[in-house]
């Protein structure tokens, strides 16, 4: 049990898997406290969810490159039932649009259901997950929330 | 797979059948398996040696020499497996339909069966272990750690973009569920016999995916399974029962879909994948969304069933509620849906068992017939067919 930086209480959510070494450098920079993502080293395209080759132009070099952690909400729902794994209260699962121009799952803290909307301004920050790794979730950079 | 003027270049189904549907089968998935195609042989009249080609779907747990070793199958000469799970599940007609218009199968089995409520359970949440990079799995990894774990979860997350883009809410969902519950009501094959809903029902039933989802707007989960059998046409017309056409099949698998989302996509208050079965489907048939007296369009979920609507044309963007709040769905209306109940209120086979009732439709032997079967659409999103009547 860990407690994150807002004070809610957390079972150790489930690590990352290492599914495949195309996506292990993802987990490894959420570790450090870092949003990365791959950058097609030919056409400078990126994207996520990684892959080993770029979708437009066939290279498959590419840079990790980090990326700013600032987005929008696009869509959320709450995980309410049947309770997931390695969580005490329900979260609330987001779809960020970041600026760059990727989306990704996460979550977001700190705004209750009902003061979610699409467009809500967040910030990525890192919470721990199981066996001493960490993931990264977003949260609003206002106090407001959107109106209810 | 295209249309063909000659009689022993087309397919037809031939023969459906499938298990009783229940919440513990009491045998093994092989012996559900055997006995729906076994079933689905005698319906057509042709002898279980006699199959050379055999379609399933991913995440099916039988294998097909498993299988030819119980049906006394002598010469397999094709076999093949759809991704996308149920989501791709009617991509096995375009799979069966192709072998068949080549020439390189006669007789071809389509099958689902699985033990998923006394074996396993789809709806309880997955974590790390169910993760692996094959299989259509690897998208867990985006999700799982974020608490999205379970399939309802993945597509309320991808609806509630369609939901808030079109004021829709969940009560507009729960028109759905209870519109198939009133067709399971009266099928005796239905897990729902004799047990409609009224909306109220829908509306108290727990939450799952708030502001999305609630229990009644999800699938069973069921043990069963159900088999198709097809062969070309100039055949199925000397067979026992009315051959049914398929006149168009195909999978879709849009850029960056994952197995049951498109997260990644453009615009999610639209689904890419439909509207790309649909355009396919109705560009090899010339057929539209005027020609369907009736729809089996996968129901895992209420909301992929209003998003359907949309992409295969039968009202516009954004009119998938009124569509529904008016009836259209239901006995008598524009477009019966999922006129057995669906995997709602029938059981879930895994769209396969809605396949199935797309056939009955069109021989005019369901439990809930549809008047003047000419042409009935299947989609499982992913895929898509359409079925029709011989002319002969
Ligand atoms: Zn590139």
């Amino acid at each position: 049990m860990t407690t994150d930086r807002q004070g809610s209480l957390n079972a150790s959510r489930p690590a990352a898997p290492a599914a495949s070494g195309d996506s292990a450098f993802f987990w490894a920079g959420a570790d450090r406290g870092e949003l990365l993502a791959q950058s097609c080293a030919d056409c400078g395209r990126l994207r996520h969810p990684p892959r080993p080759m770029c979708p437009h132009c066939h290279g498959t070099g590419c840079r990790v490159v980090a990326l700013s952690g600032r987005g929008t909400v696009y869509s959320w729902i709450v995980a309410a039932h049947p309770a997931p794994h390695g969580f005490d209260a329900p979260p609330v699962v987001v779809l960020v649009e970041l600026e760059e121009g990727v989306r990704i799952v996460s979550n977001i803290e700190g705004v209750p259901p009902e003061r979610m909307c699409h467009g809500l301004p967040v910030m990525v920050a890192f919470v721990p997950a199981g066996e001493g790794r960490q993931v990264p979730v977003f949260r609003p950079r206002s106090e407001e929330g959107c109106a209810p | 797979m295209s249309l063909s003027r000659n009689p022993d270049r087309q397919a037809a189904v031939v023969g459906i059948g499938q298990t009783e549907f229940s919440k513990a089968s009491g045998r093994s998935e092989l012996q559900l398996a055997a006995e729906c195609i076994r079933s689905a042989m005698a319906d057509a009249g042709i002898a279980p040696a006699e199959i050379d080609g055999m379609v399933t779907f991913s995440l099916d747990n039988n294998d097909e020499i498993g299988l030819g070793r119980c049906l006394g199958i002598e010469n397999l000469n094709f076999s093949s497996r759809v991704p996308n799970g149920g989501l791709g599940s009617v991509g096995t007609l375009a799979h069966a339909a192709a072998v068949i218009e080549s020439g390189l199968c006669e007789v071809v089995v389509i099958w689902r069966a699985m033990n998923e409520r006394s074996q396993y359970r789809f709806g309880q949440p997955m974590v790390n272990q169910a993760i692996a990079p094959g299989g259509g799995t690897g998208f867990m990894e985006w999700c799982a750690p974020f608490g999205a774990q379970t399939p309802a979860s993945w597509i309320a997350l991808g609806a509630q973009r369609y939901m808030s883009t079109y004021g829709v809410d969940n009560e507009d969902f729960g028109r759905i569920a209870v519109s198939q519950r009133q067709y399971a009501a009266t099928n005796p094959a239905a897990w729902f016999h004799g047990k409609p809903m009224r909306l109220a029902d829908h509306q108290q039933s727990r939450w799952v995916a708030p502001p999305v989802l609630r229990l009644l707007d999800c699938c069973q989960e069921s043990d069963g399974g159900v088999a198709l059998v097809l062969t070309r046409l100039s055949r199925a017309r000397h067979l026992r029962q009315p051959p049914v056409r398929v006149l168009a099949a195909t999978q879709s698998m849009p850029f960056d879909t994952e197995v049951a989302t498109n997260f990644y996509h453009g615009d999610l208050a639209r689904m890419v994948e439909g509207e790309a079965t649909a355009r396919r489907l109705y560009a090899l048939t010339g057929l539209g969304p005027q020609h369907m007296q009736a729809a089996m369009l996968y129901d895992a979920f209420t909301p992929l069933v209003m998003m359907q609507l949309e992409a295969f044309g039968f009202c516009g963007p954004g009119e998938g509620r009124d569509f529904v709040r008016d009836g259209h769905l239901g006995p008598g209306g524009r477009l019966p849906v999922n006129t057995h109940g669906g995997l709602l209120s029938e059981a879930y086979i895994h769209g396969v068992n809605s396949m199935a009732e797309g056939v009955r439709q069109v021989r005019g032997s369901a439990a809930n017939p549809v008047p003047g079967v000419e042409h009935v659409l299947l989609s499982s999103c992913f895929a898509g067919a359409i079925l029709g009547r011989d002319q002969n």
